[in-house]
C-alpha cells in the first residue's frame, strides 16, 4: 500500500501543476476554485474564485464550471490538496484543469492581489438567518444586500412600507427624496411615521425609523423635491436600483426619464383608492414608463390619492410588492415583472397582469429617441407642449 | 355579435353607475367601446379623441396592449376580457 507521500507524489504527476505568476496570466480567462475549508477562505482568497471545499468538489463543481473544456485553475493552501481535487476533475471530465503549485501560500508570497470577503458578524448573522437559509439569498446574496444602493423617491405610502422591509433585509443604503413633512392625514397608511413625527420632516421621521429598526442601514436624505434641476446631482451619489412612490405624474415622467439615461432599473408603483399598479422598468431589457403610457393623463381623469383617496393598506401590499422586486433586482433572482403591468384590486381581491411591450417609437428609449434632456415635466403634464 | 367583460377603472366607474365591470357587444375594440358609450354618454370624452382611442387611455384586449395589435380595430373573440387602464399617479 502507498502512504501518503508516495500517493501525493504520484498524483502530481498525473496532473498539471503551474506556477502562481502564470496562474496569475490565466485570471480572467480561467475559473479559479478554492478547494480550502470556509475558515480558510474567510482570511482571504484570490479575487474571482470561487469557493468549494475539496469534500464538496464532485457535487458543486457542474454548477460553478458547466463547460467541461473551459480552463480550471484549483487552488488550496499549499498545492496538496488541490492536486487531488484537479485528479478528481479530470476524473469528471474537466481536461484543461491545473493545480497551483505552492497553493494560496505561494500566491501571496508572490505579491499577487487577494481579497478578504465580507463575512457577516455574529449579530448579522442571526439578524438574517431566515434570509441564510434561502439559497438564493445566503451569505453571499446577504452581503449583496448589505453592499447595495436603493434611492426611493417618496416616503409617501409607498416609501413607508418599501423602505421599511428593504430596511430589515438589510439593504445597506436608502436614499429617500421627499420635500414633505408629516400630516396627521399620513398616519392612515405611511407607516414610516408615527404620531410623534406629526410637522417632522418625512425624511428625517423615516430616517429614524428605519435606523431603529436595522442599525446596519445608512439612510441619505435628500428634503427637496425632485426636479429637473437636482436629479442629476442626486443620480451621481450612485443608485442600483429606485424605487419609484412618486405621488404625481411629472415626478414619474423625470424618473423615467433619468432612469433610462442612467441606465438604473426603476420598480414602480401607483395607487388609486383600492387599486394598484406594479411593474419593473429595466432599461435595455423591456419598456419603459413612457412605453406604457407615452401620454399624460388630463388632469380629471387622474386624480391623487389627495383628492380620491386610498385605501390605508392598499400601499402597503403595493410598497411591499416592489420592496420584494426590488430585492429580487439586487440579487439578481427570479423573475422579475420587467414588460409585465401587474394590477391589483383590494376589493375583489384580484390580481391581473398585462403585457407591457417596449415601443421602437418611444421618445425617450426607441430606436431613435427625439427626447435627449429633461424638459419642464409640469408643463408637460399639463398638456402644453414640452421644452427642453 | 359577441359580449365581452369590460373592466372599468376607477376613475370612470361613477360614468357606469360604479360598475366595476360592464358587459359590451362588438367584434372589434371600436364596436365595443361604441357599444358602451350609447350605453354610458359620460364616457365619450374619456376614451376617444378624433375618432380613436385617447392617447392617455390604455386598452388591453386578452393582456395585450391594442397599440401593439390593430388599434382601436382590434378583433375582440366572444368572452374576452377587456381593461380599460388609465394611468394612476399616487403613491
Amino acid at each position: 500500500m502507498p502512504g501518503y507521500r508516495d500517493l501525493l507524489q504520484q498524483v502530481k504527476s498525473e496532473i498539471e501543476e503551474v506556477e502562481a505568476p502564470r496562474a496569475h496570466e490565466l485570471q480572467g480567462s480561467a475559473l479559479f476554485v478554492d478547494v480550502r475549508e470556509p475558515d480558510e477562505w474567510d482570511e482571504g482568497h484570490i479575487p474571482g474564485a470561487v469557493h468549494i471545499p475539496r469534500g464538496y468538489l464532485e457535487s458543486r463543481i457542474e454548477n460553478a464550471a458547466p463547460d467541461r473544456s473551459a480552463q480550471v485553475v484549483v487552488y488550496c493552501a499549499g498545492g496538496s490538496r488541490s492536486a487531488f481535487a484537479a485528479k478528481t476533475l479530470e476524473e469528471l471530465g474537466y481536461d484543461n484543469v491545473v493545480s497551483l503549485a505552492g497553493g494560496y501560500t505561494d500566491w501571496k508570497r508572490n505579491g499577487l492581489p487577494t481579497e478578504l470577503p465580507r463575512s457577516l458578524g455574529p449579530e448579522q448573522r442571526a439578524r438574517y438567518s431566515r434570509h441564510l437559509l434561502i439559497p438564493e439569498v445566503g451569505v453571499e446574496g446577504q452581503t449583496k444586500l448589505l453592499e447595495s444602493r436603493v434611492l426611493l423617491i417618496g416616503a409617501g405610502g409607498l416609501g413607508s412600507p418599501a423602505s421599511l422591509y428593504l430596511a430589515a433585509a438589510g439593504v445597506g443604503t436608502l436614499g429617500i427624496v421627499d420635500d414633505d413633512r408629516v400630516d396627521a392625514s399620513n398616519l392612515q397608511r405611511q407607516i414610516a411615521h408615527s404620531t410623534e413625527s406629526l410637522g417632522e420632516w418625512k425624511v428625517d421621521s423615516a430616517k429614524r425609523t428605519i435606523e431603529a429598526l436595522n442599525p446596519d442601514v445608512t439612510v441619505v436624505g435628500y428634503k427637496e423635491r425632485l426636479t429637473s434641476d437636482n436629479v442629476e446631482r442626486i443620480l451621481a451619489d450612485g443608485w442600483d436600483v429606485i424605487l419609484d412612490g412618486a405621488d404625481n405624474f411629472p415626478t414619474r415622467y423625470l424618473v423615467n426619464d433619468a432612469s433610462v439615461w442612467h441606465d438604473t432599473p426603476v420598480v414602480h408603483g401607483s395607487i388609486y383608492r383600492f387599486e394598484g399598479q406594479v411593474t419593473v422598468f429595466k432599461p435595455g431589457d423591456g419598456p419603459c414608463y413612457r412605453c406604457l403610457f407615452p401620454t399624460p393623463p388630463p388632469p380629471e381623469l387622474a386624480p391623487s390619492c389627495a383628492e380620491g383617496g386610498v385605501l390605508g393598506v392598499l400601499p402597503g401590499i403595493v410598497g411591499s410588492l416592489q420592496a420584494s422586486e426590488t430585492i429580487k433586482l439586487l440579487l439578481g433572482i427570479g423573475e422579475p415583472l420587467v414588460g409585465r403591468l401587474l394590477l391589483f384590486d383590494a376589493l375583489a381581491t384580484e390580481f391581473s397582469e398585462v403585457r407591457l411591450r417596449k415601443d421602437p417609437a418611444c421618445p425617450v428609449c426607441g430606436e431613435s429617441p427625439s427626447i435627449h434632456e429633461y424638459v419642464d415635466y409640469v408643463e408637460f403634464c399639463a398638456g402644453r407642449p414640452a421644452h427642453a | 355579435m359577441s359580449e365581452s367583460v369590460v373592466r372599468i377603472p376607477p376613475t370612470l366607474r361613477p360614468e357606469v353607475g360604479g360598475e366595476r365591470q360592464v358587459p359590451a357587444r362588438g367584434e372589434t375594440v371600436r364596436e365595443l367601446l361604441d357599444d358602451l358609450m350609447s350605453r354610458f354618454p359620460g364616457l365619450r370624452t374619456q376614451l376617444v379623441e378624433d375618432d380613436d382611442i385617447a392617447p392617455f387611455v390604455n386598452v388591453y384586449v386578452e393582456g395585450e396592449d391594442v397599440r401593439t395589435l390593430d388599434g382601436i380595430e382590434t378583433p375582440v373573440r366572444q368572452g374576452a376580457t377587456v381593461i380599460l387602464l388609465p394611468a394612476m399617479a399616487g403613491g
